[in-house]
């Protein structure tokens, strides 16, 4: 890694997608510079990087964006090789991790607003999605094996969420699914995760005040 | 160059009219990699697709060995890092590399929807919005395409790469949407580039025999809207 290198990430304290990069750049040792936009009121820099979706994270590596949280760890995957590899060598483990990555995407993200808004058969599915999640990481320690992966990357922010999800949903995420809150808490002991996420109690308070909002504007 | 690998290594779960189900072919083509194509039937799935891809029950599904991968991108990438000595089909520098990944993702997650959205649209202003909407996406692509080609042929450079297959895969259904609505999509004033690169991505050796013809398409397309047309609401 050259000295010079110069490394800013365009963040948001509670979005888990800013918090998948954190966590690859903690793991890699990369130090880094935070920017926090304000999704209300979007910045010119994060305007001038993202143009197609305006949106976080935005990583700005030597002046050169790149965008998409998966995009952006693999990206620093390559990058940085000198350590700490996320992704494994191996084409076929590869392949699968980027599979389970992208299942993450697909399902954890959306069913879980769905869950926060309660909307009707989106817990049921979730739970469904996160015991197959179970399935797939076995009694390995990580999805990645004996360290941190992509899929870990992917998917440990969403431990934010698991306070909220069982408000909302009225259920217990150790009792549906024990393999993965022990394998997110397992994440939680590594600095590079601990770090990289926000107070658990924080981000549940601010959930259940956007939560207030949210039903207020509907019943007004 | 000759195949490297017997054509009984190689399976391809899938079927013809899919752009999901090229992108994987087109890569195999670039490799010069046989494989034996098992086409599904239109409304069933086999208990190979079932039982190699549970998750999402989806083509296509590549089984390479005994091993099935899946999601059209990660078959891509995989047949990329397999046949390495083959030409190479993602950009050897990180930062390109995650460009092409950007609008590959942008086209399935923002631009494919807007297409296919042309065809659930009700009425004439709804359809002119819908198509209207896939223009503006290919304007985004248009200027894509020139920081990336830099001046070459395809996105990827001088041979079809990443980007070139998760575009040109569309190529076969943006023309029978065109013909079907009596509008250009990609045209000379808006995508010139893109109408150039479109003619040399389809007369490449590698698509031109996975390339649907129009027509078919055309007729495939028919069927696919009667046999899956939404019950009308309650």
């Amino acid at each position: 890694m050259a000295e010079s290198d110069q490394v800013t990430l365009l963040d948001l304290w509670a979005s888990p997608f800013a918090m998948r990069v954190k966590i690859a750049l903690a793991e890699k040792g990369i130090e880094f510079e935070s920017r926090e936009d304000d999704l209300s009121n979007k910045s010119p820099l994060l305007l001038e990087m993202n143009p197609v979706k305006k949106q976080i994270p935005v990583l700005i590596h030597n002046g050169k964006p790149v965008c998409e949280s998966l995009i952006i760890v693999q990206y620093i995957d390559e990058v940085w090789t000198h350590k700490s590899p996320l992704l494994p060598r191996d084409p076929c483990q590869r392949a699968h991790a980027r599979f389970w990555a992208d299942y993450v995407d697909k399902k954890i993200c959306s069913l879980g607003r769905m869950v926060w808004s309660a909307q009707e058969g989106a817990k049921k599915e979730l739970i469904e999605c996160f015991k197959l999640l179970e399935d797939e990481l076995g009694d390995k320690p990580y999805f990645g094996g004996e360290s941190l992966g992509f899929v870990d990357v992917a998917l440990v922010p969403f431990l934010t969420w698991f306070s909220m999800l069982e408000h909302c949903g009225n259920f217990s995420m150790v009792e549906e699914c024990p393999t993965l809150v022990a394998w997110a808490h397992r994440c939680m002991e590594k600095e590079s995760v601990s770090k990289s996420l926000p107070d658990l109690d924080k981000i549940f308070g601010y959930f259940m005040e956007l939560r207030k909002k949210h039903e207020a504007k509907k019943n007004a | 160059m000759a195949a490297t690998t017997t054509s009984s290594d190689v399976k391809l779960i899938g079927g013809w009219p899919s752009p999901f189900v090229m992108r994987p072919r087109i890569a195999l083509n670039i490799k010069s990699v046989g494989y034996e194509f098992l086409q599904e039937q239109l409304g069933s799935k086999s208990e190979l697709l079932l039982k190699s891809n549970p998750v999402h029950k989806k083509i296509p599904v590549l089984i390479h060995g005994d091993r099935p991968i899946c999601e059209s991108l990660v078959i891509v990438q995989y047949i990329d890092a397999v046949w390495a000595s083959g030409p190479s089909i993602l950009p050897s520098d990180p930062y390109d590399c995650a460009t092409a990944r950007f609008w590959a993702a942008y086209i399935d997650d923002k631009w494919f929807p807007s297409l296919s959205g042309i065809a659930k649209a009700q009425g004439e202003e709804a359809q002119k919005a819908a198509l209207d909407q896939v223009v503006e996406g290919l304007v985004l692509l248009e200027d894509a395409f020139v920081k990336c080609s830099k001046g070459k042929a395809f996105f990827g450079g001088d041979t079809i790469g990443y980007l070139d297959i998760a575009l040109g895969c569309y190529l076969g259904w943006i023309r029978v949407t065109e013909n079907m609505n009596n509008r250009k999509l990609l045209d000379e004033a808006k995508t010139p580039n893109l109408v150039t690169w479109a003619d040399k991505f389809c007369s490449d050796g590698s698509v031109k025999d996975v390339m649907p013809e129009t027509d078919k398409l055309a007729e495939f397309a028919k069927v696919l809207m009667a046999k899956f047309r939404a019950p009308p609401p309650n």
